[in-house]
């Protein structure tokens, strides 16, 4: 499988946990893992973040779990950066 | 604590602690200002009384948080699924949303129960045999009044004002309540 090297998700997330929080759950996911989360769009009770995850070997599914977790649902994948390793 | 720190739970439950410890004090200053002024009452038969009451007001504060918070926290977080257009069954915010009526329901209960047990406290040492040098009901005001100062001070702590005035005010509520009760009997 692709080595996962960066995300660009579109997040749409209640205001707790914070920014700070919400990035910071997510970096924990892995050693290698950078997050930056911009917020977009505030409303009353969301907000719209664009989160740029990089790292080596980012896990999706987890990324998604830790989203998910937090009360946010990701509304799309807008940029991806892979790095084959050959296996296929 | 995670749950804590979401949802802004520490001030409601402070705001139970004080509001049903209130209740619960003032009802046993109520109970104890009713003996002390029949004059004839036996501590036995008023801690079986002030025990009845303790324990009502434990089921009372237990349940009524569990249900008014309960239905609190499920209307927030439907609003919260409306708002996002997603299902939080496994979300932080739906855990919080479960477990936070449990924390308020016990801090509602046990903060009269523990307050008026310590209210009763002396009359229930006089039933058990134990000669005191004054009234135990007397005994019995004074840690109300201890108690509802308490409480004063702890809000004016809060709030940080003057704790001595805070605690003050609420001896006032304690004081007009003990007036009345001497009035009436």
């Amino acid at each position: 499988m692709a080595n996962i090297k960066k995300l660009v998700l579109d997040i749409l997330k209640p205001h707790q946990p914070n920014a700070l929080e919400f990035a910071s759950r997510l970096a924990e996911l892995g050693v290698s893992y950078k997050v930056n989360l911009t917020v977009a769009e505030m409303d009353e009770k969301t907000e719209t973040t664009v989160v740029v995850i990089e790292g080596n070997n980012l896990d999706y599914e987890e990324i998604q779990a830790a989203v998910q977790e937090m009360g946010g649902s990701i509304h799309s994948i807008d940029e991806v950066e892979v790095q084959g390793t050959g296996e296929a | 604590m995670l749950l804590i720190r979401y949802k802004g739970v520490r001030s409601i439950l402070r705001r139970y602690l004080v509001t049903n410890g209130f209740d619960g004090a003032l009802t046993m200053l109520g109970l104890m200002s009713g003996f002390y002024a029949a004059g004839d009452v036996s501590p036995g038969v008023a801690v079986s009384a002030s025990l009845g009451a303790a324990i009502a007001l434990f089921v009372s504060g237990t349940t009524s948080a569990y249900l008014s918070e309960s239905a609190e926290r499920q209307r927030e977080l439907h609003e919260l699924e409306q708002a996002l257009l997603t299902q939080l069954d496994q979300s932080d915010q739906a855990q919080a949303a479960r477990a936070i009526p449990y924390l308020v329901a016990l801090v509602n209960g046990f903060s009269p129960l523990i307050i008026s047990l310590f209210i009763i406290a002396p009359v229930w040492l006089a039933a058990s045999g134990l000669a005191l040098p004054v009234s135990p009901f007397l005994l019995a005001i004074v840690a109300a009044l201890t108690a509802i100062f308490s409480l004063g001070v702890y809000l004016g702590t809060i709030s940080e004002t003057n704790w001595l005035w805070a605690g003050a005010r609420a001896l006032l509520v304690a004081g007009l309540t003990f007036g009345v009760i001497f009035l009436l009997s």
